[in-house]
């Protein structure tokens, strides 16, 4: 039942996901933060198998920060999301799976472009304005067919998010609570409060 | 549900008069529920020979970067660049490696021949083993297969020339995408002649 979204505007890329952790009828953490940053740059989101997902999203941000110590420059966001779904791609299969479905945000200082990548469990990438996982998608996606706009200011992507959290609260079935939000732009990765 | 479903996608090459063209869908789809609207599944290996691959869709870019890979390796140890019908031995061998534990791919492969060897038009599909087809007219893959044989057949003659492979091909591909759920949201279509490869993207019923 988590959820998250993501959308890119001018220079700036925010994800939002829930920060519900629960266990079948059972709501254990109303805090939990499921949005990595992988670099100073480099914003992900994960969901899926428990357990599977904090141990994939703390391999995956070791090794980018590996392949900045070793390099230097930091990942590009295309090279890193390349990388993160070879390692899924990978991972399927073998013996046992990681069953994590990933966001992942960057700022490319190289073009001062922002970047979204929608990466899934098998390890299908797209490179996409706008993208959703979970459940939430079925609801989010067409909102944000109608309503998203690539040269949007901070404050109208804000919007736009306000209104797809409004959407998922009033329509999921799942209570989800607060959402937890994070920005990327050429200044860097910064949590903010909606 | 089959896994060759999962995200659906179609693709379709036929042959001209020297030259051929090379088309496909953008959707990339979960079952039914659409993700992406420009998810490309045609990837140029040389100038002269283009791979389209319909199926699943990490299978599709795992796939493509291990063909580079092995293409890159042929073009450095031969010297020289690898001719389509090479390509497509390539693809079936790479496929047939994994015969029990398969990629879920259907891979199609458009080219024209080196001009050393006269340009000549190149089609070849397989299966996701990699048994090849080799045909003369065109070759169809992905969810939509049934509805672009029928239109292919029906469309198709030999020795078009290239704006007329386009519109046919074009044609072809667009109503047949059209009646598939999985398949559609916009088309690229190649045409590849000896002097260039011309790209056009085309809007259909973005549904």
């Amino acid at each position: 039942m988590e959820c998250q979204f993501a959308l890119t505007g001018k220079g700036y890329v925010i994800i939002a996901a829930d920060t519900t952790a629960a266990r079948s009828i059972v709501k254990m953490k109303h805090d939990e933060d499921k949005i990595k940053a992988l670099g100073s740059h480099l914003l992900m989101s994960y969901s899926g198998e428990p357990g599977d997902t904090v141990q994939f999203a703390e391999y995956i941000e070791r090794n980018i920060r590996l392949h900045q110590i070793r390099y230097l420059h930091p990942l590009r966001p295309s090279s890193a999301a390349s990388w993160i779904r070879r390692q899924l791609a990978d991972s399927l299969r073998s013996q046992s799976p990681y069953a994590v479905n990933l966001l992942i945000g960057g700022y490319d200082v190289a073009t001062s472009e922002p970047h979204l990548y929608w990466i899934d469990y098998l390890g299908t990438i797209a490179h996409i304005p706008f993208a959703a996982q979970g459940y939430g998608s079925y609801f989010v996606l067409s909102l944000l067919d109608r309503y998203h706009n690539p040269e949007a200011s901070l404050e109208e992507g804000l919007d736009t998010l306000r209104r797809c959290i409004a959407e998922v609260e009033k329509r999921l079935i799942v209570a989800l609570g607060k959402f937890k939000v994070k920005i990327v732009d050429k200044d860097g990765v910064r949590e903010i409060e909606l | 549900m089959s896994i060759m479903e999962l995200n659906g996608g179609s693709v379709v090459a036929m042959v001209g008069k020297n030259c051929v063209a090379i088309a496909s869908d953008m959707r990339l789809g979960n079952q039914a529920l659409t993700v992406a609207t420009n998810f490309e599944k045609i990837f140029p290996v040389t100038e002269r020979i283009y791979l389209g691959m319909a199926g699943l869709a990490t299978d599709v870019a795992t796939l493509r970067e291990r063909f580079r890979f092995r293409v890159n390796m042929y073009t450095i140890k031969e010297e020289r660049e690898i001719e389509p019908e090479t390509f497509a031995h390539l693809v079936s061998s790479t496929l047939y490696e994994r015969r029990f534990g398969p990629y879920f791919i259907e891979p199609v492969v458009a080219g024209l021949t080196s001009p050393s060897k006269g340009s000549q038009p190149f089609i070849a599909a397989a299966d996701v083993i990699g048994c090849l087809n080799f045909a003369k007219d065109f070759v169809v893959c992905g969810t939509a297969s049934p509805e672009l044989f029928g239109i292919a057949e029906g469309l198709w003659e030999p020795d078009l020339e290239p704006e007329e492979l386009f519109e046919t091909i074009s044609q072809t591909l667009m109503n047949a995408i059209d009646r598939d759920a999985f398949s559609g949201w916009g088309a690229v279509v190649h045409v590849i002649t000896p002097e260039k490869v011309i790209t056009r993207t085309l809007k259909g019923r973005m549904d």
